[in-house]
């Protein structure tokens, strides 16, 4: 029922319990890999295990001190799916490998950044007025990669990733945030416009021409993506953030309908038009003949070994440690979803599935429970972002849909995505904040009254609706009346 | 604004939905079919460090887990290795599993379902797990003499079969290649010595391209025994009849000219019988058989000696099979009646010829598995002989027989005549065009109740070495058998 009707619980105190298990399994799965590899569990593993743990009650602690509504769930399940992940890279690495240090160090740092958005930013509200900042942002993120001397040039394929000093670094996925708030910002301002005018073919209203704009815009940034970066991962998950967030604001399906259109068109020409797509498509579609599987680059032996190493899981895995994901390449990042599946099986990996559900269903949660517009926009735009990420990654490790070079939220290596993947975290934390705690009448600040206004803008839009409907039938009634 | 989120909720709940699917499928549903995969090396990898069972030979182990290192309980050890390479195969971490190690690769490693109460057993009682060992039927003596018999750097197999039986008591190729360097841990050791190996032309890594069961050759004259088979069962010859021996043959329209063998007696007669057509291996006599009879007629004697046939499931080993051409012109026809032109046979394949011949002309599938024993030494397979096709009739075998013997104790092939046995025998000299040939001899005894046949061919030698290297090295062969 209403939030009103009972007083608002901070539910920290589940969150510390919650926590506590999800370290469990964080370290008991690292402690487990430690004991496979015959390597003691040295002073490397408890400093690790310690740095893990100290972190995530620092966190804990910063929300029960500036969020302390927020969602109990969302913390321990990113706690757990980022402690297995370093669990499996630390397990991967080669004698001499540093990938597991790096990405407890990129955890860390994540985390840091993490806390940081929730103490300074207080209330995800204050996003809305860089609406248009973001999308310069988005803009510039977005160039970097091409940029020549910035640019880290083209690593297997795609031109993402920049060079900051001895890093390399992917600002596509932190794009994927600013296009958010872009989105959220515009369309929570400009939702009644797109909304009220259209034409109505069948049971669905089109919008009119020009309200396509934004659409046309998300499109071709897709498709640029697509383009320029080579980045097919990348360029699904923009516009399948933007059709949810333009759907979310107007309840047109007809947006999505159009933006399916749009999308399967130009995935489809693109296949056509440009190798790299192609050969995208050829490897899933013909992953088992021995010309594509020998092929390199672009071959499915990434993907086939991938599959023969989840096969090899069965049911109930081999056992953390006790598999061989080593012989799939990219076993630590993009394909990191098969050494799950090898070695914790189909029931292991089912878990890891559900986490993540969870953790998109409480992103969700929020969504509803907030009362501003820019808020549920932004909330259901990155938890929708978070489950299309996982479904891109997990469906071409499966081989249900073409391979794309996407990363798995908080499991795979990788600084860049970790670092986004934990923003996106505060900032559900901080929407998840404010939807579960005492209703806040009181405006933000002065000229800036998001949701003094709110409740009233949806209502004003049905009735203009409503209104534009009925204008057909007036003359008639009139006609009655005489 | 509400229900649009959760429409949006529900579209991510269906792509989780999806991806659930997708999981199930990979994991356990098509599971089995990529385990099955031959590009999956996971199996091997997977039982790899594991107390394979062992290939015995006369009882010994011709391959068998040894105790290994810490990071690998077992290793796979090979004793002889070059003797047996051909026959066992390779247990490599890199390069798969091949020979009886593959073909018998679920017996051996323990997963085959006869094993299932082992499997139980082992599980209860926290054993190793522990695969079944394979007993071959070769006689592990005459299998090495057969092997020394042909010279190193010489390219060439025997065979050694059981005709009544189809076992095979000894099957050998040189070159060969140590399958231990293959096999071994050490995985650089293991590319080098494989990338050293593949070098080695006519190397008998890969049974259905290379050694006894997978080379091709030319059979040269030992096919004027499918011409004979074909031209007795035709009706319209018989053991008296007299065949046309020109020196040469000519063709209408081409100036090709099919001569008569050089070697032996064949420029005295210009018409020649049966028996000394055979025995002194005349060209002519068994072209103008062919012309007469039709294409048809040689390639439905030949695919009724196992040409262009399965070769049964008893063999386990992989295998070529054997070529007879079609759509051939007249001069084209006479050259593939002597073996030549491009006729490809399997030293196996002549074997199996032969052996028909010697059971009266039924064919025997050729068996190279005595037993398999469950590591409890119950026995769980016991291959039976096995008929695997009429080749022709007894009375047909029979009196093929008598020509062959007489190929023997009055013809070319003199040098396998073994004192006080009855041998029957035919060689073959196919020539590969500069000068050498491809000398085969094949034959049995005794004559009158064969108790081994004996396939010998050498690649690549002059006509004097061929002679050498065939017929008196079935002589010794035929001894040792016979003489146990």
């Amino acid at each position: 029922m209403s939030h009103a009707d009972t007083m608002p619980k901070p539910r920290r105190n589940v969150e510390l319990l919650l926590l506590v298990l999800a370290l469990s399994v964080s370290i008991g799965a690292n402690a487990l890999t430690s004991i496979d590899e015959q390597t003691s569990l040295d002073t490397d593993f408890w400093f690790q295990s310690s740095l893990l743990a100290v972190a995530s009650l620092v966190f804990h602690v910063v929300l029960r001190l500036r969020a302390k509504y927020a969602d109990p769930v969302i913390l321990p399940l990113v706690v757990a799916l980022n402690g297995l992940g370093l669990a499996m890279i630390h397990r991967l690495d080669a004698p001499g490998d540093d990938t597991g240090n790096n990405q407890l160090r990129w955890t860390v740092i994540a985390m840091a950044v993490a806390i940081a958005v929730i103490w300074f930013l207080k209330d995800h509200r204050v996003l809305r007025r860089f609406t248009y900042i973001s999308l310069a942002v988005s803009a510039l993120l977005l160039i970097l990669p091409l940029v020549p001397g910035i640019s880290a040039g083209e690593i297997l394929g795609a031109r993402v990733w920049i060079r900051l000093g001895p890093m390399t670094f992917q600002p596509g996925e932190v794009a994927k945030i600013t296009l958010a708030i872009f989105f959220a910002g515009y369309l929570s301002s400009n939702r009644d416009l797109i909304m009220l005018a259209g034409r109505k073919i069948g049971p669905m209203q089109f919008p009119r021409f020009k309200d396509m704009g934004p659409m046309i815009t998300a499109w071709l940034v897709s498709i640029g993506v697509l383009i320029f970066q080579r980045d097919l991962g990348s360029s699904v998950l923009f516009f399948g953030l933007f059709i949810v967030m333009i759907y979310v604001a107007t309840s047109r399906i007809s947006w999505v309908v159009i933006g399916l259109t749009l999308i399967l068109g130009g995935g489809f020409v693109a296949s056509k038009v440009f190798s790299h797509v192609a050969l995208r498509v050829d490897s899933w579609l013909n992953a088992f003949t021995e010309e594509v599987f020998g092929r390199s680059p672009g071959g499915s032996g990434q993907i086939v070994e991938g599959l023969f190493g989840m096969a090899s899981g069965g049911l109930v895995g081999t056992g953390l440690g006790q598999g061989r994901p080593n012989l799939v390449p990219f076993a630590n990042s993009d394909m990191i979803i098969a050494s799950f599946g090898e070695e914790l099986g189909l029931i292991g990996l089912f878990a890891i599935v559900m986490m993540y559900l969870l953790l998109f269903t409480r992103g969700f949660r929020a969504a509803l429970g907030t009362r501003d517009a820019f808020g549920k926009l932004l909330a259901c735009g990155l938890s929708f972002a978070v489950a299309l990420q996982c479904f891109v990654v997990i469906g071409g490790v499966t081989r249900l849909i073409p391979l794309t070079g996407l990363t798995t939220p908080f499991l795979a290596a990788g600084g860049s995505s970790l670092l986004a993947n934990w923003i996106i975290v505060g900032l559900l934390l901080m929407i998840s904040h404010t939807a579960r705690g005492p209703v806040d009448t009181s405006p933000m600040q002065p000229g800036r009254t998001p949701e003094a206004q709110k409740p009233a803008a949806p209502a004003g839009g049905r009735q203009d609706r409503n209104a534009t409907q009925t204008l057909p039938d007036a003359p008639t009634e009139a006609v009655k009346h005489l | 604004m509400n229900q649009a989120i959760r429409h949006s909720w529900i579209a991510a709940v269906a792509m989780f939905a999806l991806i659930f699917g997708a999981i199930s499928y990979v994991q356990v549903v098509g599971a089995d079919e990529l385990k099955a995969n031959a590009w999956n090396r996971r199996a091997i990898l997977q039982n790899y460090c594991n107390d394979r069972g062992a290939i015995l030979v006369g009882g010994a182990a011709i391959a068998e887990s040894v105790p290994g290192n810490e990071s690998c309980k077992f290793q796979r050890k090979y004793n002889q290795p070059e003797l047996y390479a051909g026959l066992t195969g390779y247990f490599s971490r890199s390069y798969g599993v091949t020979g009886l190690e593959g073909a018998m690769d679920a017996q051996l490693a323990g997963s085959s379902d006869q094993l299932f109460f082992d499997r139980i057993g082992q599980l209860f009682l926290g054993n190793q797990p522990k695969g079944a060992s394979v007993e071959l039927t070769i006689d592990p003596t005459i299998q090495k003499l057969a092997y020394d018999l042909i010279p190193d750097g010489q390219r060439g197999s025997i065979v050694v079969t059981d005709p009544k039986t189809g076992n095979i008591l000894a099957m050998v190729s040189k070159p060969s290649y140590d399958p231990n360097s293959i096999a071994t841990q050490d995985i650089a050791k293991e590319q080098a010595a494989y990338n050293e190996a593949i070098k080695i032309p006519g190397v008998n890594l890969n049974p259905s391209v290379s050694g006894p069961t997978g080379a091709l050759l030319a059979p040269g004259s030992v096919f004027k025994l499918v011409d004979t088979a074909a031209a007795l069962n035709s009706g319209k010859y018989n053991a008296d009849s007299v065949l046309p021996n020109p020196a040469q043959m000519s063709f209408p329209g081409i100036q090709y000219q099919l001569p008569n063998y050089a070697g032996g007696n064949c420029y005295t007669r210009t018409t020649a019988s049966f028996a000394f057509a055979l025995q002194q291996s005349c060209n002519t006599p068994f072209a103008s058989i062919a012309r007469d009879l039709g294409e048809n007629a040689i390639a439905q004697q030949a695919s009724k000696f196992g040409f262009g046939q399965e070769l049964g499931d008893q063999l386990k080993l992989d295998y070529a099979k054997s070529v007879f051409p079609s759509d051939l012109d007249a001069a084209g026809l006479a050259q593939s009646a002597i073996g030549q032109r491009d006729v490809r046979a399997t030293p196996l394949q002549i074997a199996l010829m032969t052996s028909a011949i010697a059971n009266g002309g039924v064919q025997m599938a050729p068996n190279l598995i005595k037993a398999v024993r469950s590591p409890d030494l119950r026995v769980i397979e016991e291959p039976k002989p096995v008929a695997l096709r009429t080749s022709t009739t007894p009375e047909i075998a029979g009196q093929i027989t008598d020509w062959m013997t007489s190929v023997v104790s009055e013809g070319i092939g003199s040098g396998a005549a073994v004192p006080g046995v009855q041998v029957a025998g035919k060689t073959g000299t196919a020539e590969l065009g500069d000068g050498l040939n491809n000398s085969w001899f094949t034959g049995f005894a005794p004559a009158n109740d064969p108790q081994v046949s004996v396939t010998v061919v050498m690649q690549g030698v002059d006509i004097t070495t061929g002679a050498q290297l065939t017929s008196p090295n079935a002589k010794k062969i035929f001894e040792a058998v016979l003489n146990k």
